[in-house]
């Protein structure tokens, strides 16, 4: 046993215990004594593993896994960008192939937290760096010359001073049987061929003519079509069905109650199983169910809302964090001001409805569908359906959008559980109603925010939000306040403001919360950077130069400089209204600015928003534009055109003739910048979202005076 | 059921199909071509358009049984090597986010263009607005409308 076994192995020991799955060593590349074949079906296409993200197979074919999901925000473009670059390859000469879920060769594969790159790009790199010069050895020892007369590009290996060359397909074997070296020097980022580039994405041709396989375009031979009627009471049962014309309807072969997990809760349905999806959805609307959702209180969105202000009015809250002596200021004070923000509850609405392709046969288990943590998924079937993880493959197809829902177990479960049942693959289709109406949704939050304001700064701010914690339906502790209560509001704030409370209130409901695109900063950012605004106001202030007075940092005060300027803040049109507001989300911060003006018609329409983006170290900036575009996108939904309403325990509107969507007409013109600085890596998929809707309120009050305390709201209604 | 044929990319399909059964299904589970997608099934979103006749329809609502003795054009069969101006506008732009909307995004704009070989954005938005984008790429679809639109007039005949 040499040392590199021994340190990965006690590194996989140590990994077990910590939770850790981002330190280097982990992803090391394979050696002599460890050296093999990758171990899949199609292992001999692949060639020899190099490490777990490289295989190049003897005709010099460079396969990339990307151990991520794609789900638009660009992993199949950002992992091999960066591999590609150390690893001295042409990006369009490569193979990518999404990995399956395997913690042990990947580490941590849920796609979400915008973590993708910054999770993992100093390890990409030095594999990739480790891998080359390995190859460069390789080809040294052959031609017997000094490694440093070597170099490698494009795929090969020069020999300088004979023009000699070797592809890598010809070293591979020899390279990968090399112990490797520890301490490979990376390339500076000046020298940079790839990563920092535009270059367009490799997945793009794929899209536009109908060959990317996403979840529902998954078949294999054999494969039935199954539909469910879920209990529409959110976690209900089922009491009983009758199925008569159900089993009338040509196509249809078999019905039974199915029950599915939801983190560590169930819900349970009705399964129709049929030969074509269309008869699969025919049974399913011709079934009678009759269910049981006794336990559950059938609440509606009034009762919600109207709890949550109870609550913020009567309960002092869990602390999340406070300093100094806020409450007796606010107490004291001849002058507070005593605010609430309430958002809705929102619902994912990737364009491709939960699905997946589930064969389960003798004792094994193989998973294909639009999942988002396939490693989740391997863990929880396994223990659901005490099959051993190692004899569950969960594959990843290209998903048609994500946003957080595809990170739950409960449609692979459903599906895998289905297949049992039948003894043959099937692919279980959700239709958009049962896509719309089942959840988890975003949580909706109130938030109570008290200040006060003297000699034009802040002398007390206390912040409390009532609103589900979406660590519970995982078995969170319910006596500590929520994690997130902060997230999204900048860090900094909480150093400056001496006087300072951040308190959750506990609130629970039966409807199950997840995840939703910037998670709490979504939501959080409204109430925190509305509130910042009110408190700017108070103090007789300019937005931007107040919250600059507490923002210190340098990297704060370029991100403003930058702002201010590309948005022409200090020469502001008159007649139009300005509004900014700066989060930071998953090690990213984004300040925007929102022009609106009064529109003809009546109300008000967005004429600009300007976008800064400081996410440190970053591989492709016009990925990043088309994620701050199309955050922006959503936000505008979530603030001005959609929420998810509940009426006797049920989600109301479940397809989006009800559920309003932006569309084309809706959208403003987005200019966007990215900082560029040496800092680390921060994400890129989320982190644009959650500044656009109190920078939208914040410019609509400047128009008009008016302040817009409760989302979703519209804009011709303004 | 009956069995009924549908040409389909200038190819004849003979399936046995519920006549009621919507033409996305016929198209996807039966003929097995997976590029026309489900997204809502109401005619909402416009995952689901293919080409009738050379008009843009919501295959989600259109019965298997209109389609029969007419040309259906999905998005398989726009170009043969992926070269439709559309097509390549959308590549040039970098359009797609997740992609699962542009198949039916695609389809709506082939038959804008068409129509209107210049259009202005105002009739981008209104030939667009069935379309949902969740990634939200709308910017780009309008900005890659015209770059096919340059693309065409070059195309096209001189004199």
């Amino acid at each position: 046993m040499d040392n590199q076994t021994v340190s990965r192995r006690n590194f996989l020991k140590t990994s077990a215990v910590t939770g850790a799955v981002f330190s280097l060593g982990f992803y090391w590349p394979s050696n002599a004594k460890s050296a093999k074949v990758i171990n899949t079906a199609d292992a001999n296409k692949f060639g020899v593993e190099m490490n777990s993200w490289v295989h190049i197979d003897a005709s010099g074919k460079v396969t990339i896994f990307d151990h991520r999901a794609e789900m638009g925000q660009g992993s199949y473009q950002a992992v091999p960008q960066i591999v590609a670059e150390e690893l001295e390859v042409n990006l369009n000469e490569i193979n990518v192939v999404f990995a399956q879920g395997d913690a042990k060769k990947y580490g941590n594969q849920v796609t979400g937290g915008s973590s993708t790159v910054r999770g993992s790009y100093k390890n990409l790199l030095k594999l990739s760096a480790t891998a080359r010069e390995m190859l460069i050895q390789a080809a040294a020892t052959k031609w017997s010359v000094p490694k440093l007369e070597c170099y490698a590009e494009g795929g090969h290996v020069f020999h300088k001073p004979s023009g000699k060359k070797f592809h890598y397909g010809e070293l591979v074997e020899a390279a990968s049987k090399l112990e490797a070296p520890k301490d490979v020097v990376l390339k500076k980022r000046s020298e940079y061929k790839l990563i920092g580039k535009p270059l367009r994405r490799l997945d793009t041709p794929l899209k536009t003519n109908g060959v990317a396989v996403f979840g529902l375009d998954k078949q294999i031979p054999g494969m039935m079509y199954a539909a469910v009627e879920r209990n529409p009471r959110l976690r209900g049962k089922v009491k009983s069905f009758d199925d008569t014309a159900t089993r009338k309807i040509v196509g249809v072969k078999n019905v039974f109650k199915v029950k599915m997990g939801v983190f560590n809760t169930y819900r349970e349905g009705v399964a129709v199983v049929a030969d074509s999806t269309w008869a699969a959805i025919q049974g399913k609307k011709a079934l009678k169910v009759e269910w049981d959702d006794t336990g559950f209180e059938h609440l509606d969105t009034e009762t919600i809302y109207k709890r949550q202000a109870e609550a913020l009015q009567t309960q002092e809250g869990l602390v999340f964090k406070k300093q100094g002596e806020p409450t007796e200021i606010i107490a004291k004070a001849a002058k507070k001001i005593d605010v609430t923000y309430e958002t809705p509850y929102q619902y994912h609405a990737a364009m491709e409805p939960l699905n997946c392709v589930a064969h389960y046969q003798d004792d094994k288990l193989e998973i294909w569908g639009p999942i988002q943590a396939p490693e989740w998924v391997q863990d929880y079937i396994s223990k659901e359906m005490s099959i051993p993880k190692e004899k569950v493959t969960v594959n990843m197809t290209f998903l048609g959008g994500g946003f957080g829902r595809k990170a739950f177990m409960d449609y692979p479960h459903e599906a895998a559980v289905i297949s049992k049942e039948i003894k043959a693959p099937v692919q279980v289709v959700w239709t958009r109603e049962d896509d719309a109406t089942q959840g988890p949704f975003r949580p909706g939050i109130t938030y109570r925010c008290e200040g006060v304001i003297n000699n034009g700064e802040i002398d007390a701010f206390k912040v409390r939000m009532a609103g589900q914690n979406n660590d519970h339906w995982r078995g969170g502790k319910k006596d500590v306040a929520n994690r997130s209560t902060s997230e999204g509001f900048l860090k900094p704030y909480t150093e400056s403001i001496k006087n300072l409370a951040i308190m959750d209130v506990p609130f629970e409901t039966p409807i199950p919360t997840m995840w939703w695109r910037s998670v709490y900063a979504s939501t959080n950012g409204f109430a925190y950077e509305s509130f910042l605004d009110e408190l700017a106001q108070e103090a007789g202030k300019d937005p931007l130069e107040f919250r600059r007075a507490y923002l210190k940092e340098e990297r704060l005060q370029t991100l403003i400089d930058k702002v201010e300027q590309v948005s022409g803040w200090k020469n502001r049109a008159r007649g139009a209204g300005y509004g900014v507001a700066i989060t930071e989300c998953f090690a990213s911060t984004v300040a925007q600015v929102v022009k609106v003006s009064k529109a003809p018609g009546g109300g008000v329409k967005i004429d600009q928003v300007w976008a800064v983006m400081d996410c440190g170290w970053y591989v492709n900036p016009d990925t990043i534009k088309a994620q701050i575009e199309g955050s922006i996108v959503m936000a505008l939904g979530a603030a001005t055109i959609h929420e998810v309403k509940f009426k006797d325990g049920k989600a109301v509107d479940n397809n989006f003739s009800t559920y309003q969507m932006p569309r084309i007409t809706d959208i403003p013109s987005i200019e966007i910048h990215i900082m560029d600085n040496d800092e680390d890596a921060g994400g890129v998929g989320e982190p644009g979202l959650p500044p656009f809707a109190p920078a939208l309120t914040n410019a609509i009050f400047d128009l008009t005076g008016k302040r817009i305390r409760k989302l979703p709201f519209s804009l011709i209604g303004v | 059921m009956a069995k009924i044929t549908l040409n389909i990319n200038k190819k004849e399909y003979p399936l046995e199909a519920d006549p009621q059964m919507p033409l996305l299904w016929a198209i996807r589970d039966l003929a097995g071509l997976k590029g026309t997608k489900y997204g809502c099934g109401v005619a909402q979103c416009g995952a689901c358009v293919v080409h009738l006749n050379g008009e843009a329809v919501r295959s989600c609502v259109t019965k298997v049984s209109r389609a029969v003795g007419k040309q259906v054009v999905t998005i398989e069969g726009l170009s043969e090597t992926n070269s439709h101006p559309i097509q390549k506008a959308w590549q040039e732009v970098d359009v797609p986010q997740c992609g699962y909307c542009h198949s039916g995004q695609i389809m709506s704009a082939v038959v804008l263009l068409r129509e209107k070989p210049n259009p202005t954005d105002q009739d981008i938005d209104d030939a667009m607005a069935g379309n949902i984008c969740r990634c939200g790429t709308y910017l780009r679809i309008r900005k890659a409308i015209h770059v096919a639109a340059e693309e065409q007039k070059k195309l096209a005949p001189q004199g």
